[in-house]
C-alpha cells in the first residue's frame, strides 16, 4: 500500500515537473521504482500444457531486459497469477490484478474463451492486454494489443498454399475441429472463402469432437472415404490434447501426408515435443514462427530460452514456438513503447504502440498497425520433420496486415476501414 | 570413410539387378539445388525413368531428408560424413555451409513412387511385394514403363497379380479403347478407392455424351464397379464393429480397476482416473530406462511396464486406503470428497515432478501400423491388441477373484463383514489387498491408455466419467455387467457417431444412461439375493 501511495505521488510529482520543466524525460529518469507487469496464464487445468510455457518466455524476457537496465532505467517486476484453466477465474485475476496490484500492462490467456471472460474487466478499469495466440477475429479491443494470427494471417494463406500445385492441388476439403468457438468460426470463414473459389458444396465436410475427444477410429475412416473423392486434405482445429490420438490413429490406418496432408493450425513445435512426430512426417502447420527459421534473430532467441530451461531446471521442452515468439515481441514492443511515451500509462502506451517496429525471430520487422491493434505478420507453411521440428516449405515475401473483421463473414463489411 | 565404403557396396550390391543403367546426368541433378519445385519434380521424374545406383541413392536421400547442397554440388549426408550425389564418390566431413534440401509432400510423393518401382527388381521377395503393394495403392503414370518391365520378369503370383491391378489403374486413363476395356475388365479386383472413383466417372452422362464413349467399356466398368462396392462395403461395416469393439475395449480397461473399488468394495474412488494416470506414467519412466539401458530391446518395453505399472499404481491405492479411505468406511460422502481431494494432489504432483506438458510415450514398432483386410480399410494393430489385453486382464481378474483364497476373502468380507471377522478373516488386510488390485489393474490400463492416447497430469480426468458409467450401468457389484456395458457403450457410440458425429453420439449416449439409470437403478445386472449393503 505504502508503495502504491509512494508510485501514486511519484507518478502526480512526475506528472506536475513534466509539465513545469516542459519535458517530462528528466522528470521520469527520477522515478526508479520498478513497474509492475502482470502474467495471466493458466499453470495448472487442462491449458497448463500450452499455458505454462508462455509464463516462462515472459518470465525470461523480462529477466533479459532487466539485464540490459530495465525500461527507462525501472526494473519489470512480474506478478504471476494462475487461473487455472477456470474462465471465470481468469477475469477475477485480471480484476486483481488491475486494482489490487496495479500492473501496468498484462500479459495473458490463451483461449478465446478466457479472452471474452477478461475482456470486460479491461475495458472497465481502462488496462492494458497483450493477447498472444492465433485467434479467429471478430473482435477488437482499444485495451487488448493482439499479438498473434487473425484469420486471413493464417487459415487463409494456408488454404491457397494447399490448393496450389505445390500444396498437392487439393479439391475436397475435410474441416475437423474441436467444437468451440474458434474452430466453428475459422470454419465459418473458410466455407465462404472456398465457395468463393469455386469448390463445390458438396466437396466440403465439416466435422466436430467434443474437448478431448480421444477415439478417431470413425472419423479417420471417414477421411478415407471421403478421400476416394478427389484429392483431398484435411484442415484441424482440434485443439491441443486430442491431436495425439488423432494423429496417431492416422498413422495406425496408414493414411499418409503424400496422400491425405493435414494442415493443422493449433500444432506447433510445444505440442509435437510430447508426441512420437515419425508418423507425422510431411503433415503440415500455418504459423506466423517456426523454430527453424534460420534467421541471427531467431538464433539468439532460442539460444536464450534453451539456456534459461537449463538454467532453471524447467519440466518445459526446450523448443520454441509461435504463442511464445508473439509473447516476446509483445513484451518488447510494450517496451518501446513505454520508451516512446515515457510514461506506462496505459492511454499513453496505447498511443505510442501504433506504428511500433520490432526485429522479431521470424527474421522479419513486424509493425503494429497504426489503427487495429493487430501485428502485421508473415505467414509461413510447414511440415513436419521426423525430429519435431518443421521445414518451412512456403512463407510471404512481405509481412501482412491483419483483417480481425473477416470479409468472408456476413455483416463485417462496414467494418474493414480500421 | 569405410563406412561409406561399405555404404557404397550395399547399394551396388542391391541394385546389381536393375537394368538399363546409365550414368546421371550432372545438369539434371543440379537443378535439385535450386528453389523451383517444378523442376524439381521434374528431375525426380528423369531419375525415374533411369534406373541407376546413382539415383537410388539420390532418391533414397531425398526421402530421408539426407540431400544436402554446398555451392551448387549435391551432397548425400551420412552421419557426418558426405558423399557425392551424381558420382556416389566419398568428399570427408561435411561442410558446414551444407543446406539441406527441403523435400516437400509433393516431391516427396514422387520419390516414393520411383523408390518402389526400383524395388520391384530387388532379388528379396519381401521387398518387392511390399513395392508392389505401394505401387498399387498409388499409381503413377511415369513407373508404366517400369512396371511393365517387372511385369514381364515377375514369378511370384501374388506380386504379378499386384503389378497388373497397377498397370490397369494406370492404363484406365489410356487414349487406347482396347487397352481401357482390358484395364476395366481386371479393375474389378481392385479396390483402390481413386480408381473406383474413375469407373464411376465413365459412366457419368455430361451434355447427353457419357465420358466413356465406347459401350463394351462402359458395361464392363458397371460390372467392375458393382463387385467392388459389394466388397467395400462388407469391408467398411466389418472395421466399423471393430471400432465399437475397440472403444469397448478401452472403456473396459478403464473401468475394470473401479468395478473392484467401487463395484464390488463400494468405495466412490474419484481418484481411479489418477491411479490410470500412475500406471501411464510408470510405462513413460519404463521406457525412459530401456532408452538409456537397453535400447537394442526397446520394442519390449511395454511388457515390461504391465508389471511395473501394476505394482506402482496398487502401491499408491494401498496407500490411500491404509491412510485415508479406512476411516471412511460408511461415510460415502466423505469418501467422495476426500478421494477427489487425493485426486487433485495426485495430479499437481505429477505436474511437479513432471511437468505441465504431455509427455511423449511412443509406440512399439509392433504395435504401429495395421493388417489391411481391404485396400483404405486397416484394423491397426495397437487396438487389436488392446481388445486382446482387456481380454487377458478380465480372465486374470476373475480368476482371481473366483478361484483364489484371497478373491474368497474378498467375497466373504464384502457380503457380511462381521462373519468374515467372526471367522478369522482378516478383514483390514484384505481390504487394503482387494483396493491395491484394483488399483493395480487401474495401473495395467493405463500401460494400455499410453498406446493410444495423450500422457499427461490431466489423463485420467478423462476418464473417471466414462468409468462410473460404465460400472453404473453394469450393475454395481457385477464384473459380467461392466464387461457387457463396456462393449455395448463402445459398439453403440461408433454406430451413433458414424451417423451423427461425435457430439451427438456423446449426448445421446449420456441421456440414454440418465433414462436407463431412472428406470432400472440397479443396472443391467442387478445381484441376487442379499446384496452388499
Amino acid at each position: 500500500m505504502d508503495n502504491q501511495r509512494r508510485k501514486f505521488l511519484g507518478t502526480m510529482g512526475a506528472i506536475t515537473a513534466g509539465t513545469l520543466l516542459a519535458g517530462n524525460r528528466f522528470a521520469f529518469a527520477a522515478d526508479k521504482s520498478p513497474i509492475k507487469v502482470g502474467v495471466l496464464h493458466s499453470l495448472s487445468g487442462t491449458m497448463a500444457i500450452s499455458e505454462s510455457a508462455l509464463k516462462d518466455v515472459a518470465l525470461m524476457t523480462f529477466e533479459q531486459i532487466n539485464a540490459s537496465g530495465g525500461v527507462m532505467g525501472r526494473m519489470i517486476e512480474p506478478v504471476v497469477v494462475d487461473p487455472a484453466s477456470n474462465w471465470p477465474l481468469f477475469a477475477e485475476k485480471a480484476r486483481q490484478l488491475l486494482t489490487k496490484d496495479k500492473v501496468a500492462v498484462v500479459f495473458g490467456c490463451w483461449t478465446s474463451v478466457s479472452r471474452k471472460s477478461v475482456l470486460p474487466v479491461f475495458e472497465e478499469l481502462n488496462g492494458l492486454l497483450f493477447y498472444p495466440v492465433q485467434y479467429e477475429g471478430e473482435e477488437l479491443s482499444q485495451n487488448v494489443f493482439y499479438t498473434g494470427a487473425a484469420p486471413n494471417q493464417q487459415a487463409i494463406p494456408a488454404v491457397e498454399y494447399l490448393m496450389s500445385k505445390d500444396g498437392g492441388g487439393a479439391k475436397r476439403f475435410f474441416l475437423l475441429g474441436t467444437d468451440y468457438v474458434y474452430p466453428r468460426t475459422t470454419n465459418k470463414i473458410l466455407r465462404a472463402f472456398l465457395k468463393s473459389k469455386g469448390v463445390k458444396e458438396a466437396d466440403i465436410v465439416e466435422v466436430y469432437t467434443p474437448f478431448g475427444h480421444s477415439d478417431y477410429q470413425t472419423i479417420v475412416a471417414n477421411i478415407k472415404k471421403f478421400a476416394g473423392g478427389g484429392k483431398t486434405t484435411v484442415i484441424s482445429t482440434i485443439n491441443g490434447d486430442s491431436n495425439v490420438p488423432f494423429y496417431k490413429e492416422l498413422g495406425n490406418q496408414g493414411l499418409k501426408a503424400t496422400d491425405v496432408p493435414v494442415m493443422a493450425f493449433s500444432v506447433a513445435e510445444q505440442e509435437l515435443a510430447g508426441m512420437d512426430a515419425k508418423p507425422l512426417v510431411g503433415h503440415l502447420a500455418a504459423w506466423n514462427y517456426f523454430e527453424s527459421v534460420k534467421s541471427p534473430v531467431n538464433i539468439a532467441f532460442v539460444k536464450m530460452w534453451k539456456d534459461y530451461v537449463k538454467k532453471k531446471g524447467l519440466k518445459d521442452f526446450p523448443v520454441t514456438d509461435d504463442p511464445m515468439e508473439a509473447t516476446y515481441v509483445g513484451i518488447h514492443m510494450w517496451k518501446q513503447a513505454v520508451e516512446k511515451a515515457h510514461s506506462d500509462a496505459v492511454d499513453k502506451v496505447r498511443i505510442a504502440m501504433a506504428g511500433q517496429t520490432f526485429k522479431a525471430p521470424s527474421g522479419f520487422t513486424l509493425e503494429m498497425d497504426k489503427t487495429n491493434h493487430h501485428l502485421h505478420k508473415p505467414v509461413m507453411i510447414g511440415e513436419i520433420r521426423a525430429d519435431g521440428q518443421f521445414n518451412v516449405v512456403w512463407k510471404t515475401p512481405t509481412t501482412i496486415r491483419a483483417q480481425p473483421w473477416s470479409p468472408y463473414i456476413a455483416g463485417n463489411e462496414g467494418k474493414q476501414k480500421l | 570413410m569405410t563406412r561409406s565404403a561399405i555404404y557404397l557396396c550395399c547399394i551396388v550390391l542391391a541394385l546389381l539387378s536393375l537394368p538399363a543403367r546409365a550414368a546421371l546426368d550432372a545438369g539434371q541433378l543440379s537443378k535439385l539445388a535450386a528453389d523451383d519445385n517444378d523442376a524439381k519434380v521434374a528431375v525426380v521424374k528423369y531419375l525415374a525413368s533411369h534406373p541407376s545406383p546413382e539415383a537410388e541413392a539420390v532418391l533414397t536421400a531425398m526421402d530421408n531428408d539426407a540431400l544436402y547442397q554446398n555451392q551448387g554440388r549435391l551432397l548425400i549426408v551420412r552421419g557426418d560424413q558426405a558423399i557425392d550425389a551424381a558420382t556416389l564418390q566419398a568428399l570427408g566431413p561435411v561442410p558446414d555451409s551444407a543446406e539441406s534440401i527441403i523435400v516437400n509432400n509433393r516431391l516427396r510423393g514422387a520419390v516414393q513412387g520411383a523408390l518402389s518401382a526400383f524395388k520391384l527388381f530387388s532379388s528379396d521377395l519381401a521387398t518387392r511385394l511390399k513395392a508392389a503393394r505401394d505401387v498399387k495403392q498409388d499409381p503413377r503414370p511415369e513407373q508404366l514403363p517400369l512396371i511393365q518391365q517387372a511385369l514381364a520378369k515377375e514369378t511370384n503370383a501374388e506380386i504379378h497379380q499386384d503389378l497388373l491391378l497397377a498397370q490397369a489403374s494406370i492404363q484406365i486413363s489410356s487414349s487406347n479403347e482396347a487397352e481401357r476395356l482390358a484395364a476395366v475388365k481386371i479393375l474389378g479386383a481392385t479396390n483402390n478407392p481413386e480408381v473406383r472413383t474413375k469407373l464411376a466417372d465413365m459412366l457419368i452422362q455430361n451434355n447427353g455424351q457419357y465420358n466413356e464413349a465406347s459401350p463394351v467399356v462402359r458395361a464392363a466398368a458397371q460390372q467392375a464397379l458393382k463387385s467392388i462396392d459389394l466388397r467395400i462395403s462388407l469391408a467398411r461395416a466389418a472395421a466399423s464393429l471393430f471400432s465399437g469393439l475397440s472403444l469397448g475395449s478401452v472403456l473396459l480397461l478403464a473401468a475394470l480397476g473401479l468395478a473392484i473399488t467401487y463395484g464390488v468394495m463400494g468405495v466412490i474412488n474419484m481418484a481411479h482416473g489418477e491411479l490410470l494416470m500412475v500406471g501411464a506414467y510408470a510405462t513413460y519412466f519404463v521406457q525412459g530406462w530401456f532408452k538409456t539401458h537397453l535400447p537394442q530391446h526397446f520394442d519390449w518395453y511395454v511388457l515390461a511396464a504391465l508389471p511395473i505399472a501394476f505394482l506402482a499404481a496398487a502401491g499408491v491405492g494401498m496407500v490411500m486406503e491404509r491412510l485415508v479411505i479406512r476411516r471412511l468406511y460408511g461415510r460415502p460422502l466423505e469418501t467422495l470428497l476426500a478421494t477427489w481431494g487425493i485426486s487433485l494432489i495426485l495430479i499437481q504432483l505429477a505436474r511437479v515432478s513432471f511437468g505441465a506438458q504431455n509427455v511423449d510415450v511412443a509406440n512399439p514398432s509392433w504395435l504401429s501400423g495395421g493388417i489391411e483386410i481391404i485396400q483404405d480399410v486397416v484394423l491397426p494393430w495397437n487396438r487389436i491388441i488392446i481388445l486382446g489385453f482387456s481380454m487377458a486382464v478380465l480372465v486374470f481378474m476373475s480368476f482371481l477373484l473366483s478361484r483364489t483364497r484371497l478373491g474368497l476373502f474378498m467375497r466373504a468380507v464384502t457380503q457380511n463383514r462381521a462373519m468374515a471377522g467372526a471367522l478369522g478373516v482378516p478383514t483390514g488386510t484384505v481390504d487394503t489387498l482387494a483396493f491395491g488390485l484394483g488399483a493395480g489393474i487401474a495401473g495395467l490400463g493405463g500401460v494400455a491408455l499410453s498406446q493410444i492416447s495423450n500422457v499427461g497430469p490431466d489423463m485420467g480426468q478423462g476418464y473417471i466419467v466414462d468409468s462410473f458409467m460404465v460400472v453404473v450401468l453394469g450393475g454395481v457389484g457385477q464384473i459380467a455387467g461392466t464387461v457387457y456395458a463396456a462393449l455395448g457403450l463402445g459398439i453403440v457410440n461408433k454406430l451413433l457417431e458414424s451417423w451423427s458425429g461425435a457430439v451427438i453420439a456423446k449426448i445421446v449416449v449420456l441421456v440414454f444412461i440418465i433414462l436407463f439409470i431412472q428406470k432400472r437403478p440397479q443396472g443391467l445386472f442387478a445381484l441376487k439375493g442379499r446384496s452388499v449393503d
